[in-house]
This record gives structure tokens, sequence and C-alpha cells, in this order.
């Protein structure tokens, strides 16, 4: 009962874990795409109380640790300019860049400031006409469409001050290219909630279909993340491979057709590198050339910069679920969230800081299956 | 910053030809854009996602939302100073 009684609803909690244990007749292994299921399955000790056999894999759903390395340095050479207002949401102000961060740069007089939306850069752009504002425009399908619509007015407003560095990434080229890894071990994903609030599910049934993978749309409690192991488990015990969504109270099939609607118009499809990963087809939104004057890097030139990555981060590991953060070397003695080796350390969402701030320094013993479910 | 939070609309404003809306985040209460959920009305709940409201939500599930946040600091991390937050990492880690 120690962990269950932290649950909010222990009794749904239980019940929900003895259907699993039920149904669960043979070892599988789940990926949940999202940093922040990662964080809740972590904080609840969600991954200790399945059935033994049933693993969860985190996937690389967190987009600061995702952002490449060339693009962090990007923006670090952009914010170091005299003439630059740099605006960025406040997790990437820690990230290591090749030999610096957000935060040091500043330290060092950079104007560097942090938005809550990226709104505010664009405010920050209309009351400061003589300095150039650039916003980093990084995240998944759910923060794409806020940022989207921050290019949209500066355009109809004619705030020609205003542009963005567009590091954005689309969650289902990053399925695909899980699936086709020959080291893929993932058997059903649970599909990130508030990325599906915004694009439906439209884009799922193939991909379900190709890779014969069942994937359930899964929230961010843990009785949530609990319901889509169930159903993701319950499918793979029959042979299914649907979709399936167990977030309904926020996810409609549709998704949201306005922000939808807006992606298409500003933003464009394009390869783009992941952190720790390498290139993804098609993985990845830059601004369509419609909006090009918007493009930092069109604006300033940022080519040309040699970014080096630290030795020892097996961060790139981690985010394909191929390493658990603890079984990295430099997990808390050389890397820790106050000395990061890499984002995944860094990041609110990463992999490698769950583990760190939920003190998984290792694995410990299987707690007794009495002992669990009262 | 990937954490989307449910709010409560409190007023409604149009700004600058864009449609606005004050919304209460278990206290904290923070200017928020309805453009992609243009009917949303004074009461209603919605998940806001950097100053962006989402998608609607009925108010028990907000509710119980809102509450395992605040019990869980999710909203502190999410409503925090980020300055703070580095200057503290940095001070303890000697840099
Ligand atoms: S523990 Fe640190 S060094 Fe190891 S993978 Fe995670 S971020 Fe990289």
């Amino acid at each position: 009962m120690k962990y269950l009684e932290e649950f909010q609803n222990p009794e749904l909690a239980s019940g929900l874990l003895a259907d699993i244990r039920a149904t669960v007749t043979r070892p599988w292994a789940l990926m949940e795409v999202c940093g922040g299921q990662t964080h809740t399955i972590i904080r609840h000790a969600i991954d200790q109380l399945l059935p033994d056999g049933v693993e969860l894999i985190h996937g690389p759903g967190c987009p600061v640790c995702v952002t490449p390395l060339e693009m962090i340095d990007r923006a670090l050479a952009i914010a170091a300019r005299p003439d630059v207002v740099f605006c960025s949401f406040g997790d990437m102000l820690r990230v290591p860049g090749t030999d610096r961060d957000l935060f040091r740069v500043r330290g060092e007089g950079g104007d560097v400031r942090v938005v809550y939306s990226p709104l505010d850069a664009l405010r920050i752009a209309r009351d400061n006409p003589d300095r150039e504002v650039v916003f980093f425009g990084i995240g998944f399908e759910t923060t794409a469409p806020p940022n989207a619509m921050a290019v949209h007015q500066a355009r109809k407003l004619g705030i020609r001050n205003f542009s963005m560095l567009v590091s954005h990434v689309r969650v289902p080229p990053a399925i695909e290219a899980i699936m086709a890894s020959p080291d893929c071990r993932v058997q059903g994903f649970l599909a990130a909630g508030h990325v599906c609030s915004v694009m439906g599910t439209a884009e799922y049934p193939a991909l379900a279909e190709r890779h014969e993978v069942p994937i359930v749309v899964t929230g961010f409690e843990p009785l949530d993340i609990l319901e889509g192991i169930r159903r993701t488990v319950r499918q793979l015990e029959r042979g299914e491979h649907a979709v399936e969504n167990a977030y309904a109270r926020a996810v409609r099939p549709e998704g949201n057709p306005a922000a939808r609607a807006m992606l298409e118009d500003v933003f464009e499809v394009t390869d783009r590198a992941w952190r720790g990963i390498g290139v993804i087809p098609q993985s990845g939104w830059r601004l369509s050339e419609r909006y090009r004057d918007h493009d930092a890097e069109h604006r300033f030139d940022v080519t040309g910069i040699t970014t080096r990555e630290p030795a020892q981060c097996r961060s790139g590991e981690v985010l394909q679920g191929l390493l658990k953060p603890h079984q990295c070397e430099a997990f808390g003695t050389t890397c820790t969230p106050r000395t990061p080796l890499g984002a995944t350390m860094v990041s609110s969402e990463g992999a490698c800081a769950a583990y760190y701030l939920y003190r998984r320094l290792s694995t410990p013993p299987a707690p007794k299956e009495a002992s669990r479910v009262g | 910053m990937c954490l989307a939070v449910p709010g409560r609309v409190t007023e409604i404003a149009e700004r600058d030809g864009t449609r606005m809306a004050v919304m209460d985040f278990g206290g904290v209460v923070k200017d928020v854009c309805l453009e992609y959920l243009p009917d949303l009305a004074v009461g209603e709940y919605a998940i806001v996602h950097v100053g962006f409201a989402l998608q609607r939500l009925d108010e028990e599930s907000a509710r119980r939302t809102l509450e395992l946040f605040a019990e869980l600091g999710m909203l502190q991390e999410e409503f925090g100073d980020p300055w703070e937050a580095a200057a503290r990492a940095d001070e303890e880690a000697g840099r």
C-alpha cells in the first residue's frame, strides 16, 4: 500500500492494477511518449506497481531535451548580440549548449527574457520597436499552434522587429522512427494526450496498422496512465493493434481544427535533427515561405557554428528507450540537475531529471506482491 | 513547459483584434488567448498551454486536475520564477 496511498483515488488505482494483473499473461514493453507522463510514472512509482514483465520504456517526448545542440548554439549566438532581446520559455535557460547556456549569456550582458507565452514576446517587440526581438520557438504539436499565432499576429499587426528561431518537432514521425529501429522493443504506445488535444487522432491508425502496434491516447494523471496501460495490454493480449482514446475528456478525434489550420498556414513540414537521436525525416516544422521574413535563421547569420556534444552523455540512448537514466555512468555523479551534462537532466520533463528527483538512483528491488495492493 | 493546466474563464475581452480571457488557475491569474477556442464562455474551463486555451474541459475533471497539480507543486513549477530557479541551481553548483 506504500505507493498506492499517494494516489488521489487509491481504490480506483488498485482496481485498475488488479485488472491489469488479471489481464497480463506474458511480458510486454510499452512506451510512454511524453516526458510529462514519464514524470507521473516515476513520481508515483507506477512502473514498480505493474506486474512483473510489464515494462515502461521512456520515450523522446521532452521538447527541451530533443532540441538539437546546433539550435541551442544558434540561440546562444543570437541572444549574445547587443541589438537583440532574446525571449524564451523558462526551461530553456539551463540547457547546455557547446560552451554555455542562456542563463550564462544573460549574466554576460545579453538581454535574455523569460516569457510565459509567445504573445508576451510579441508585446515586447511592439513596445521596443528599435530592438530586434527573437523568440525561441520549441515544442511539440501542443506548443506549435500558440507559437504559430504569434508569428501570424506579428504579420497582421506589422510588427517587423519580431522573429522566431523555430525548432518544432512532431510526434508521429518519431513513433515511426522508433518502430523502424532494429533495436526497437516497444510493443505498444501510450500517446501524448495534449498533443492529441490539438492534432486529434487521425495520424495514428496508419501507424498502428503498419507496425501492428496498439496506440492508446493517454492523459497525465496517475489514474490516466494506469488506464492507458490497462487498455494497451488488453489489446496486446488479444493480438489487436487499434487506436484507442483513453483521454476523451480532453481529446476529440478531430483535435482542435482552428489550431491545426493555423499550423498549416504558418509552418511547413521539414526534416529535423533530434538531439541525441539524429535526423528524423519529416519530423519537424519550419516557417513556411510566406513567413520567411519572421524567421530568425534568415535574419541573422547563424551558419558555421561548430558544436560539440559532451562525450559522456548518453541521453540519445535514454531518449530512444535503449538505456534507463541510472544506467548512465555520469548519472548522479558528474551529472546532476545542478551540473547537468545533458538536456535530459536539465529539463523538468527529462527522464534523467525524473530519476534523479524521485531518487531512482538504482533499480530498487521489486516490492512484494502482497504489500502493493491491499 | 509541456505541462498544460486547466483554468477557469473569469473575463473575456477583445485586445488588438484578438479574443483574450483572464483565467484563474487555482489562484494564479493569467491572460489567455481564446483564438483557438473562440466560443469559450465566462465560467467555463479549458486546458491552457503557454497562454492559449486549447480544449474545453468539464468542471469536475478540471478541478480534480488543479487540486492534484497544486498538491504536487506542479503549478509552482509552471508559474514560478525560472530565473530564481536557475540562479539557485548555479549557486548550489558553486558556479
Ligand atoms: S545522466 Fe546526464 S550524462 Fe547521463 S544521459 Fe542523463 S543527462 Fe546525459
